[in-house]
C-alpha cells in the first residue's frame, strides 16, 4: 500500500497507445473510454492495400487482375460443381438427365460468388486486426448482436432493452407449442437438446480448452441410465433426470483421471477412443439389449395427470392447440426449455467465477496456470465432470422424447455435430453456442425444400463460416470491469459486468456508469503521486 | 569440458554437499530460499550439478551465466516444474518457518509464496489484463463450485474484493488504464510488466524473474531497474532474477551468483563478480 513515486507513462513505453491516452490523472475514466475503441492498439498490418490511393491505371490493372482471378476460380468451381448440378441421376427410370441449361447459370453464380468471396476475404483480413478487444458477456439470448461499432445494434445493450428483449423471447418460446404444429415442437426439442449439449461441451472445449471428441458417450450415459433404470427398476423420468446427470458426471471424472496428463490432439484421440469403446460396450453387452436398444421409454409425468386424456380436449376445444399435438411432447419441450435456461445461468456464472477463470487459465497456458497457484488436476477434472453433467441431463430428456434408444444414436457423428456447434457458434461464447445449435439443427430442416442440395448448402455454409468468421458466429467475449468509486469504501474497482461498447450497466453496479458519465473523479488512492 | 570448471564441486556431491557452495564471503543469516547440492540430470546431460546457494531475505539476488548454463532449469526446479535428481531446496516464507520444496507441485509452491515470471512471456493472452491478475488471486479465494453457481453474498463480496485488489495493484504499477484490454494487445514492455504484476498478485515472499529485461530497450530496462526495487520495497519480498543484461544486474542486485555448465563458479557482490577471472573466462573464453 505504500506509494512510491512512479512514472506511469514512461514505464509503459513510448509505443504504448494504451498508456499514453490514459494519463495517470484519471485512470477510471480512461479505463472506460478505452474499451470503445480497442482498435487503436495495433495498426492494421499489410491489410489495407485495397485502400491505397493509386493512379487510375494501377486501379484498372488491379481490377483486371481481380476479374481474371475470379474467372479462373469460377471456371474451377463450375467444373467441380458440374456433377452435382448438371448431371442428375433419375432413379425412377435408371438413367441420367443432363441439365445443360443450368450451366450458364452455374457459371454466372460461381463467378459472382468468387468476386464476392475475394472482396470479403480482403475485408476480413482488414477487419481482423480491428477485432474487438471485448464485448459484453451479458445474458445470452439478446446477446445476438454484431461486431462492435453498429449504432443501432448497440441500442440492444441498454439494460431496459435487454430486459424487454429477454422477456419477449421468453414469452415467444413459451407460447410456441400453442400455435404451431407438432413437427415444429419436435424440431425445437431437438434444437434445445443440442443447445444443452453445446453449452456443456463449451465448458470442456471452449472454456477449459480440452478437446473432447467423445461427448456422445456422456449423452448416451444419460439416455441409457434412464432407459435401464426404467426397464429394470421402473423408475420414472424425474427420478432419472438427476441420476442420469450424476452418472454422466461420474463417467466424466473416470475419463478425466487417465487423461489428466494429456492435452490437445492426444486428448482428442483418447476421448474419441473412449466414446467408441462406450458404444461398442452398449452393442455387445447383454443387459443393454445390444443393438436392439431399449424401447418404450416413458414420457415425463406431471403429478400423474393424463395430459393427452384430460387436458388436451380442453385446450384443443378452445383452439389453443394443434389437434394432433402430443401434450407429452409439449411437456418435454417445457422441461428442456427450463434446462436450457438453467444451463445458461449456470455456465454464465461459472465462467465468471474463480473456477471458470481457472479453466480459462488452463486453456490459455497450462504452465502459467500452475504458476498462478491453480491446481491443474482439479481444474481439468471439474471441467470434464461438469461438462459431462449437462450431456447426461440432455440424454435423459432425449431418451424420453424419442422413447427408443439404441447404440446407433450415440455415434461419433453426434460428437462431431456438437463440436461443430461449439466451434461454429463461437468457442466460449454462450449466445454463440445457442445460435450455432439453432443454425446447425434448424438449417437442415429449413433446407429440406432444396432436397439434393440440402447437405451441399449446409456444408458450404460451414466452410464459408470458418473462412470468414473463424472465431464463430458470436465470438467469446471477455467481461469488462467498470471502475467506479464505491460509496463509503473510499473507492474501489466495482466488478460490474459491463459491455464492451461502453454503455452497459452492470447488474452489480448500483450507479449506472455510462461511457460519458463514467466517474471522472478517481477514488482517493487512485491518483499516483 | 566438465573437467575444467569443477574446482568448486569435487567428486560426486552428496545431498548435503555444503562444501560445494562457493565462498560467498558470509553465508546469509536469514535466507528466504536456500538450496543445497541441487543436481538435475536429463538422461546423460547434467543440467545442474550440485548447486548450493541462498537468497537473503529482502535482497535482490541475481543469477547470471552464459546461455545454456542452467539458470532456467534451476528456476524450474525451484517452482516444481522439474523435480531435481538430488539435493534439497528450502523455502522460508517467514523467519523460522522452513519448508522443503522438493516434492511439491507447482501450484503448491506458488501458494506457499514463490511466484515467477517466464523468459518468454506467458500471459493469458485472450483474457483481459484484469482477469490475468484475478486468476493469480486464485489461491487466496475460496469460492468453489457451489459458490460460483449460487453466487451467494460471500462469493460476491470475495469477487468484489479481489477485483478491487487487482485493480489497485495494476494501477500501482501503471497498468490501470489498460485493465480491460486483452493481454495480447498490450505493447511488449507492458506485457513484461503485467507478468510481474500478475506474479505479485499471488502475494509471494519470493519473486523469481526470468530474464525480465529480454526484449526491452535501454530506457525500458532502466525503468525495470527501478520497478524491481520498487516491487521489493513496497511488496516486502525478496527477488531472485536471471538476467543477461549486465548493466541491470550490476545496478540492481545485492548479490550475484554465476552459473556455468550447470555449476556455480562464483558468488559475490556485483563489483567483485565483474572482476572475477573465472566469470570473465566463462563469458569470454580463455585467451
Amino acid at each position: 500500500m505504500t506509494q512510491a513515486p512512479f512514472s506511469v507513462k514512461g514505464q509503459a513505453g513510448p509505443a504504448s497507445a494504451a498508456a499514453a491516452s490514459g494519463a495517470p490523472g484519471g485512470p477510471a475514466a480512461a479505463v472506460h473510454a478505452e474499451t470503445a475503441g480497442p482498435s487503436g492498439l495495433s495498426g492494421p498490418p499489410a491489410a489495407p492495400a485495397a485502400a491505397s490511393p493509386g493512379s487510375k491505371a494501377a486501379l484498372l490493372r488491379r481490377l483486371a487482375g481481380e476479374l481474371r482471378a475470379a474467372v479462373i476460380s469460377a471456371a474451377w468451381l463450375t467444373f467441380l460443381a458440374l456433377p452435382l448440378v448438371v448431371f442428375r441421376i433419375n432413379s425412377a427410370f435408371g438413367k441420367i438427365d443432363y441439365l445443360w441449361g443450368r450451366l450458364p447459370k452455374l457459371a454466372a453464380v460461381t463467378f459472382l460468388a468468387t468476386l464476392a468471396w475475394r472482396f470479403l476475404l480482403r475485408r476480413t483480413a482488414f477487419s481482423r486486426v480491428k477485432e474487438a478487444v471485448s464485448e459484453a458477456g451479458g445474458p445470452p439470448p439478446e446477446g445476438a448482436r454484431g461486431p462492435a461499432g453498429r449504432s443501432w445494434l448497440s441500442l440492444l445493450d441498454r439494460a431496459p432493452a435487454k430486459k424487454a428483449l429477454f422477456l419477449a423471447l421468453a414469452a415467444f418460446l413459451l407460447s410456441v407449442p400453442f400455435w404451431t404444429s407438432p413437427y415444429v415442437v419436435l424440431i425445437l426439442i431437438t434444437a434445445l437438446i443440442y443447445i444443452t449439449l453445446g453449452l456443456g461441451l463449451n465448458i470442456v472445449v471452449g472454456v477449459a480448452g480440452l478437446l473432447n471428441l467423445g461427448y456422445a458417450a456422456f449423452f448416451g450415459v444419460g439416455a441409457y441410465t434412464f432407459g435401464l433404470l426404467h426397464s429394470g427398476l421402473g423408475l420414472g423420468f424425474w427420478a432419472c433426470l438427476p441420476l442420469g446427470a450424476l452418472s454422466a458426471t461420474v463417467l466424466g471424472l473416470l475419463l478425466g483421471i487417465p487423461v489428466l496428463r494429456l492435452s490437445g490432439d492426444y486428448l482428442a484421440i483418447v476421448t474419441l477412443g473412449f466414446a467408441e469403446i462406450f458404444r461398442l460396450v452398449l452393442v455387445n453387452v447383454d443387459f443393454t439389449n445390444g443393438p436392439r436398444g431399449i424401447r418404450n421409454i416413458p414420457p415425463p409425468s406431471l403429478f400423474g395427470i393424463d395430459l393427452n386424456g384430460a387436458v388436451k380436449p380442453f385446450l384443443a376445444g378452445k383452439g389453443l392447440l394443434h389437434p394432433d399435438m402430443d401434450l407429452n411432447k409439449v411437456l418435454i419441450y417445457f422441461i428442456i426449455l427450463a434446462i436450457v435456461a438453467l444451463t445458461v445461468l449456470c455456465v454464465y456464472r461459472l465462467e465468471n467465477s474463480r473456477l471458470g477463470r481457472a479453466w480459462l487459465a488452463l486453456r490459455e497456458d497450462e504452465v502459467a496456470c500452475q504458476a498462478m497457484g491453480i491446481n491443474r488436476t482439479r481444474a481439468k477434472l471439474t471441467a470434464f465432470a461438469l461438462g459431462s453433467t449437462w450431456a447426461g441431463l440432455a440424454g435423459v430428456v432425449f431418451a424420453s422424447q424419442i422413447t427408443f434408444i439404441s447404440p446407433a444414436s450415440f455415434d461419433f457423428m453426434l460428437s462431431v455435430m456438437v463440436l461443430s456447434i461449439v466451434v461454429l457458434g463461437g468457442m466460449g461464447s454462450i449466445p454463440g453456442v445457442m445460435i450455432g445449435a439453432a443454425v446447425l439443427i434448424l438449417l437442415p430442416e429449413y433446407l429440406r425444400e432444396f432436397q439434393d442440395y440440402r447437405m451441399l448448402i449446409f456444408g458450404l455454409i460451414m466452410v464459408l463460416m470458418m473462412v470468414f468468421r473463424p472465431q464463430g458466429i458470436i465470438p467469446g467475449t471477455r467481461r469488462v470491469y467498470l471502475y467506479s468509486p464505491s460509496p463509503g469504501a473510499g473507492g474501489g474497482a466495482a466488478p460490474s459486468a459491463g459491455d464492451g461498447e461502453g454503455q452497459g450497466e452492470g447488474p452489480a453496479a448500483p450507479s449506472p456508469a455510462g461511457a460519458s458519465s463514467a466517474p471522472a473523479a478517481p477514488a482517493g488512492p487512485a491518483a499516483p503521486s | 569440458m566438465s573437467g575444467e570448471n569443477a574446482p568448486l564441486s569435487p567428486g560426486v556431491p552428496g545431498p548435503e554437499a555444503g562444501q560445494a557452495a562457493p565462498a560467498a564471503g558470509d553465508s546469509p543469516r536469514d535466507p528466504v530460499l536456500s538450496t543445497s547440492g541441487v543436481t538435475m540430470i536429463f538422461g546423460g546431460l547434467t543440467a545442474l550439478s550440485d548447486v548450493s546457494f541462498a537468497v537473503e531475505r529482502g535482497s535482490i539476488t541475481a543469477l547470471i551465466g552464459p546461455n545454456g548454463a542452467g539458470k532456467t532449469t534451476l528456476f524450474n526446479c525451484l517452482t516444481g516444474i522439474y523435480r531435481p535428481s538430488r539435493g534439497t531446496m528450502t523455502f522460508s516464507p517467514e523467519p523460522g518457518r522452513n519448508i522443503p520444496l522438493r516434492r511439491l507441485a507447482p501450484d503448491r509452491i506458488t501458494c506457499l509464496g514463490i511466484a515467477r515470471t517466464f523468459q518468454n512471456i506467458r500471459l493469458f493472452n485472450n483474457l483481459t489484463v484484469l482477469e490475468n491478475v484475478l486468476i493469480a488471486c486464485h489461491s487466496r479465494m475460496k469460492a468453489g463450485l457451489l459458490g460460483a453457481l449460487l453466487r451467494d453474498r460471500r462469493t460476491r463480496e470475495e469477487e468484489r474484493a479481489m477485483a478491487d485488489f487487482s485493480y489497485r495493484l495494476l494501477e500501482r504499477y501503471g497498468l490501470g488504464p489498460a485493465v480491460n484490454h486483452l493481454a495480447r494487445n498490450l505493447p511488449y514492455g507492458a506485457q513484461r510488466r503485467l507478468e510481474i504484476v500478475r506474479a505479485l498478485a499471488t502475494r509471494p515472499a519470493l519473486l523469481l524473474l526470468d530474464e525480465p529485461a529480454a526484449g526491452l530497450n535501454i530506457s525500458e530496462t532502466r525503468e525495470l531497474d527501478s520497478l524491481i526495487r520498487r516491487v521489493r520495497d513496497s511488496e516486502e519480498l525478496s527477488v531472485l532474477l536471471i538476467e543477461h543484461d549486465m548493466s541491470l544486474v550490476m545496478s540492481v542486485s545485492d548479490l550475484v551468483y554465476v552459473l556455468d555448465y550447470g555449476a556455480l563458479i562464483a558468488a559475490g557482490e556485483p563489483g567483485d563478480i565483474r572482476r572475477d577471472p573465472k566469470v570473465v573466462k566463462a563469458y569470454l573464453g580463455e585467451d
